[in-house]
């Protein structure tokens, strides 16, 4: 048994010492794999603020995440084509720059969770799964019929978007930057985890009638969550966006949803760095099985199984003897 | 003659045929404690209901410290000076002691949105969570978990976390429930020295804790206040004993 704060800063120091090995090894891949997994675990770390600590079951956070690949895909398709970007009243002209780029994620995955939240949050359990999936459905669709960024066939985006002083078409510096945003990310979870606002929201998960008796609304402070946690998903898709140098409906899709509520099942629900665990292990055994064969989801999903049924509270809660997030 | 902290004016709550309270006007006056009893579905948990927000009468009035506040939230209320406890603990099981605590200092404090700071360290949460815990006896046991709690220490929780509100009234529904002799004793004393804070509204079954607590009481019987008074009153009264006990037996 560990302590979770130890565990916690292990597991953080693995995921950096992969790629640093993988560069004095040379092998570029392996960075790009390590960053696939900083970049999911972005996502799922959005979505832990929600699922985990407010206990928001989000079956649409996909609709986030593909915000933030299409904010990018579409703002720089519109520099690499020189074109400029109508928006009705007046035109912008496309970027190439990350930061602006991940700023433009953030607000418009935000205003978007903001939305959703006002409608969905109404209502609770497999109505709040069933209308974030609707949502998440309706982009999904959308973004297929919208021949102007590719419908179906997605976006391709030749280069890397920049970023100020840094070469991001080298895998160990972009790598960096996602690395980068996922630790500050994570610091400002636990900052809110530990803060008031969620001590407020961690009690309208369990007992939403005495968050009422004593005077706050547990519906603004769970709408405040879910736009934050919208938001750090969009961030996450921006990156995704990027890495890949390309972008699809398939980010919308309910498979990805899916995807980041297993990444958090694995790792541990509630838990800081319980969408890092599930992120590294689920790109592992991506890597690793999908190798080997082209069903490798059967043995995630066996994992999946032993985890619900043996291990409730995730890897994280497994190897530190504490099921419960909040200890 | 002092104006009531709390008042109800005919309140009226049906439930299809059911008639769950049926023109209930009952007040709260300043020093006091009031219990309402009666028999089992005789509307007494509706009547709470109405006064804390989570339900809204089909006709009458609820007026807090002079303001109507029939239509108001139950966030609104509980900022207007309400401290409801609840007949099943509704506590954050997961979280300390002294969370559930900073919890209701949070409420009071009316400023949630405080991301950065840690809630254990802020001053004004603490020593207001501190304060409370330490009226009721649990000051020494903030840093257990919840769930951890005997039932007689979560129902004293429950007082320390309306303590925290500062409430102008206490509506407490049934703070007895489920102790034992001791555990009964020990948290009639708790309320009996709370009067002095503000009054308290107390829905409770168990008599001794009125006789001892109560300085009047009100009966209610399918829905209908049967009869209203002090305890002297109350206890002589042929036809209280008569519907309540006749009813309970």
């Amino acid at each position: 048994m560990i302590r979770e704060s130890y565990l916690n800063w292990l597991i953080l120091l693995g995921l950096l010492a992969v790629p640093i090995w993988a560069l004095t090894a040379d092998e570029p891949f392996t960075i790009t794999l390590a960053t696939r997994a900083a970049i999911l675990a972005l996502a799922a770390v959005g979505l832990n603020i929600a699922l985990g600590i407010g206990g928001l079951v989000s079956f649409g956070h996909a609709m986030f995440f593909g915000i933030g690949g299409y904010v990018m895909g579409i703002l720089a398709y519109h520099a690499q084509s020189f074109t400029p970007l109508d928006l009705g009243a007046f035109s912008i002209a496309g970027t190439k720059s990350m930061p602006i780029i991940w700023l433009v994620a953030l607000i418009l995955s935000g205003l978007a969770a903001w939305i959703v939240g006002l409608l969905s949050l109404r209502t609770g359990g497999v109505y709040f799964i069933m209308i974030t999936l609707a949502f998440a459905q309706m982009f999904f669709y959308f973004s297929i019929s919208w021949s102007t960024y590719g419908g179906e066939d997605g976006l391709s985006i030749y280069v890397r978007n920049g970023f100020p002083g840094l070469n991001t078409l080298d895998p160990i510096q972009f790598f960096g930057i996602c690395f980068v945003l996922l630790c500050l990310v994570l610091f400002l979870n636990a900052r809110l985890q530990g803060s008031p606002f969620g001590l407020a929201l961690n009690a309208a998960r369990q007992v939403p009638a005495r968050v009422e008796t004593v005077g706050l609304d547990p519906m603004r402070i769970k709408l405040l969550a879910f736009v934050i946690s919208g938001a750090i998903t969009g961030l996450a898709g921006a990156l995704f966006a990027d890495l890949n140098r390309f972008v699809s409906p398939t980010m919308f899709s309910w498979q990805m949803s899916g995807e980041f509520i297993v990444l958090i099942i694995i790792g541990g629900v509630g838990r800081l760095m319980g969408p890092v665990v599930g992120a590294s292990l689920f790109v592992l055994l991506e890597h690793w099985l999908g190798g080997l064969t082209e069903f490798w989801h059967i043995y995630l999903g066996t994992i999946l199984l032993l985890i619900v049924l043996f291990a409730r509270g995730g890897l994280i809660g497994f190897l530190t003897g504490k099921e419960g997030a909040h200890v | 003659m002092f104006e009531p902290v709390l008042e109800t004016r005919n309140l009226c709550k049906s439930f299809g045929a059911l008639t769950a309270t049926d023109q209930v006007s009952i007040d709260l006056r300043p020093g006091e404690i009031h219990a309402v009893i009666g028999p089992n579905g005789a509307g007494k948990s509706t009547l709470i209901q109405q006064i804390c927000g989570g339900l809204r009468p089909d006709n009458g009035q609820v007026m807090l410290l002079g303001k109507d506040v029939t239509s108001a939230s139950t966030q609104a209320r509980a900022k207007a000076g309400l401290a409801r406890t609840f007949q099943i603990s509704a506590l954050a099981m997961e979280d300390s002691v002294l969370e559930n605590a900073l919890l209701g200092a949070l409420g009071a404090s009316g400023r949630p949105w405080r991301f950065w700071q840690r809630a254990s360290a802020a001053v004004d949460l603490r020593d207001r969570a501190e304060a409370a815990l330490d009226r009721v006896g649990l000051l020494d046991q903030g840093d257990k978990r919840c769930a951890e709690l005997s039932h007689g220490q979560r129902r004293q929780l429950e007082v320390a976390v309306a303590l925290t509100l500062a409430p102008r009234a206490f509506i407490m529904d049934e703070p007895m429930a489920g102790l034992g002799a001791a555990g009964s004793k020990q948290l009639t004393d708790l309320l009996d020295g709370l009067r002095g804070q503000a009054p308290i509204l107390l829905v409770e079954h168990d008599m001794d804790a009125v006789f001892a607590l109560a300085d009047r009481i009100t009966v209610l019987v399918s829905g209908k206040v049967i009869a209203t008074g002090p305890v002297e009153d109350i206890r002589a009264s042929g036809a209280v004993r008569e519907a309540y006990l006749g009813e309970a037996a």
